[in-house]
């Protein structure tokens, strides 16, 4: 096993190395960031200055070697546009974007494992096709769309939820319904075959012939088998959730981690964008490293 | 045993699921229809501006005029034809997206399949690296710092939707790798090319082909949402993200500015998946164990 966590660790680590290199070289893709940073109607005194202030004039590695050192020390850099560190930026909007994303998650979850099982109770019923049918309708759905739809709808004539901002915690489910869209399908289709395939195992037909109760093996005997797959892409879910975040964010002027990325890419606040890139990216990671270990934990047949 | 995975056999399938495919086929090929004949069918000029009649409402509403059948936008252009033409956009970047995405995908994964050991390790670590990276992010980013064009929206999405071609390339290759046909293309003396093009190549396309549907309707999308945050396909092109972005100022007064293209959107992707869905069952390529 601490074999097994240990290469895991290593590989996770060097996942980190090369997202940082990937985020790295995403800014400087623009040929001449400097004239970026100071816009159209700057003069080539302006450049130049900037390209002196930031050491753009440095050679590349030198540059990378620097910005990767200080975010090795948690010092993501300061934002251009708002003369802050960049850390305490998105530490002041994480709270709003975790929770959109837990609120999404617990909604996939609360829809998709109890119609998952039904369809594989049912499986090939009119039950299960129905259900089956949802998941492609989902899958259809562009979520920014749906967004806008839920505001006219709920928001502006029916007027039952609020149609931006997060003042109150009504402000969390609209987005939370359609982030829940986006993960409804895979989370409902893995339920649903994982329990076909815990329904045909042969400690359902023993724990039948036992005499328990339909109820009972279904949830006691084939969902626990069934569960784990569904908990490791629901930590994967979750990872895409929040990178999804920033379409949502910006549908609902909600102000979390996704807005604040928005806001700096169209503003050219490099230091932002490169750091919620990295910050999301280890989330990701972090999320699905324990995935893998809970899963290695419950099936020792994994640890190999 | 191993066979049955491989060979794609065709099933009987239920009267339902057909009808989901054939409506799939239906979708799909009337799409291709109307954008291959775009000019033709376009009623205006899609980028052709009246502003004396500017959000003119579609034909089920009062108000309406017969020659804007699905009214005006706010600048007094043409609905229909915006829409015939960003279908055009919509299935452009779906089907060169998965040619791109699909080569760097599908090369990736047949080589870590075919070779395994450190080669394997290396194509793992690739995909992990990029499935890692937050997508909608990045490619907001690229198109920010390079200039949104058309191009660079195809470009970018194509060199970051290969994963799921790539993880599952790799397993149907490991499936068929140790089949009699590769042991009896190499006793023959085929080359190392000739047998991951003409051997493993074909024997996998079917799941591939799945596989190119899922990612055509999830291009299809992101780039509905790039372009509606304003980092997607330039203005005036007409792509059905970019409608939605520009009528969402006018949606609280006439909330059918964002309804058609929004529908639009939602019918051709949803058509793309039946037809996928009914692919993966016509060609046996059901990858779930």
């Amino acid at each position: 096993m601490t074999l097994f966590v240990l290469r895991r660790l290593w590989l996770a680590a060097l996942v980190c190395l090369t997202v940082l290199v990937v985020s790295f070289i995403l800014t400087r893709l623009s040929g001449d960031l400097a004239a970026s940073i100071a816009g159209p109607n700057a003069t080539a005194a302006d450049i130049a200055i900037i390209t002196k202030n930031y050491g753009l004039d440095r050679p590349l590695v030198v540059q990378f070697l620097d910005w990767a050192g200080h975010a090795a020390e948690g010092d993501l850099g300061r934002s251009f546009l708002y003369h802050a560190p960049v850390w305490g930026l998105i530490r002041d909007r994480l709270p709003v974007t975790l929770t959109l994303g837990l609120t999404g998650l617990a909604i996939a979850l609360l829809v998709a494992l109890p119609l998952g099982i039904m369809a594989a109770v049912r499986e090939g019923s009119a039950i299960d096709r129905g259900i089956m049918m949802v998941a492609l309708l989902g899958q259809a759905m562009p979520g920014f769309w749906f967004g806008l739809v839920m505001i006219v709808l709920l928001g502006l004539e029916l007027q039952w939820l609020p149609i931006s901002g997060v003042e109150t915690w009504q402000g969390y489910i609209m987005p939370g319904i359609v982030l829940a869209f986006s993960a409804i399908p895979a989370l409902m289709r893995l339920t649903r075959s994982g329990m076909i395939d815990a329904l045909a195992a042969d400690y359902i037909r023993t724990a039948r012939a036992k005499g328990l109760s339909r109820a009972n093996i279904i949830l006691k005997h084939a969902l626990r088998n069934a569960a784990m797959p569904v908990v490791s892409i629901a930590a994967v879910q979750l990872g895409f959730m929040l990178g999804g975040s920033v379409v949502i964010e910006s549908v609902f002027a909600l102000p979390g981690v996704g807005y604040l990325a928005w806001e700096s890419i169209t503003k050219n606040d490099f230091p932002v964008v490169q750091a919620v890139v990295l910050f999301l990216a280890v989330i990701y990671i972090v999320l699905t490293l324990l995935a893998d270990m809970m899963n290695a934990l419950l099936d020792p047949r994994l640890r190999g | 045993m191993v066979m049955a995975h491989v060979m794609p056999a065709r099933r009987r399938l239920p009267a339902f699921r057909h009808l989901a495919t054939l409506l799939g086929a239906l979708i799909v090929g009337a799409a291709l229809l109307v954008a291959i004949f775009a000019p033709y069918l376009v009623p205006h000029d899609p980028f052709a501006q009246d502003l004396n009649l500017r959000l003119v409402p579609p034909v089920w509403m009062e108000g309406s005029l017969p020659a804007h059948l699905l009214g005006t936008d706010q600048i007094g252009r043409d609905y229909l034809s915006r829409l015939i033409y960003g279908l055009r956009i919509s299935l452009l970047i779906g089907v060169l997206t998965v040619i791109t995405s699909g080569l760097i995908g599908i090369t990736l994964g047949i080589i870590g399949g075919f070779y395994g050991g450190r080669t394997d390790d290396v194509v793992m670590f690739v995909i992990t690296c990029r499935l890692s990276i937050p997508l909608i992010l990045v490619a907001l980013t690229v198109v920010a710092l390079v200039g949104s064009s058309l191009a660079v929206v195809i470009l970018t999405l194509g060199l970051l939707l290969w994963d799921r071609f790539a993880v599952v390339a790799r397993t149907t290759t490991m499936q068929v790798r140790n089949l009699d046909y590769i042991a009896a293309a190499q006793a023959a003396g085929a080359s190392r090319l000739h047998i991951l093009l003409r051997e493993v190549l074909p024997n996998i396309a079917n799941h591939l082909v799945v596989v190119a549907t899922l990612e055509m309707a999830l291009a299809i999308l992101l780039e509905a949402a790039l372009s509606f945050l304003g980092l997607g396909v330039p203005p005036p092109l007409p792509s059905w993200g970019l409608m939605i972005a520009e009528a969402k100022e006018y949606m609280f007064f006439s909330p059918w500015v964002i309804m058609t293209p929004g529908i639009s959107l939602f019918v051709l992707v949803l058509g793309i998946n039946l037809l996928g869905d009914g692919l993966r069952d016509l060609l046996g390529a059901d990858l779930r164990r």
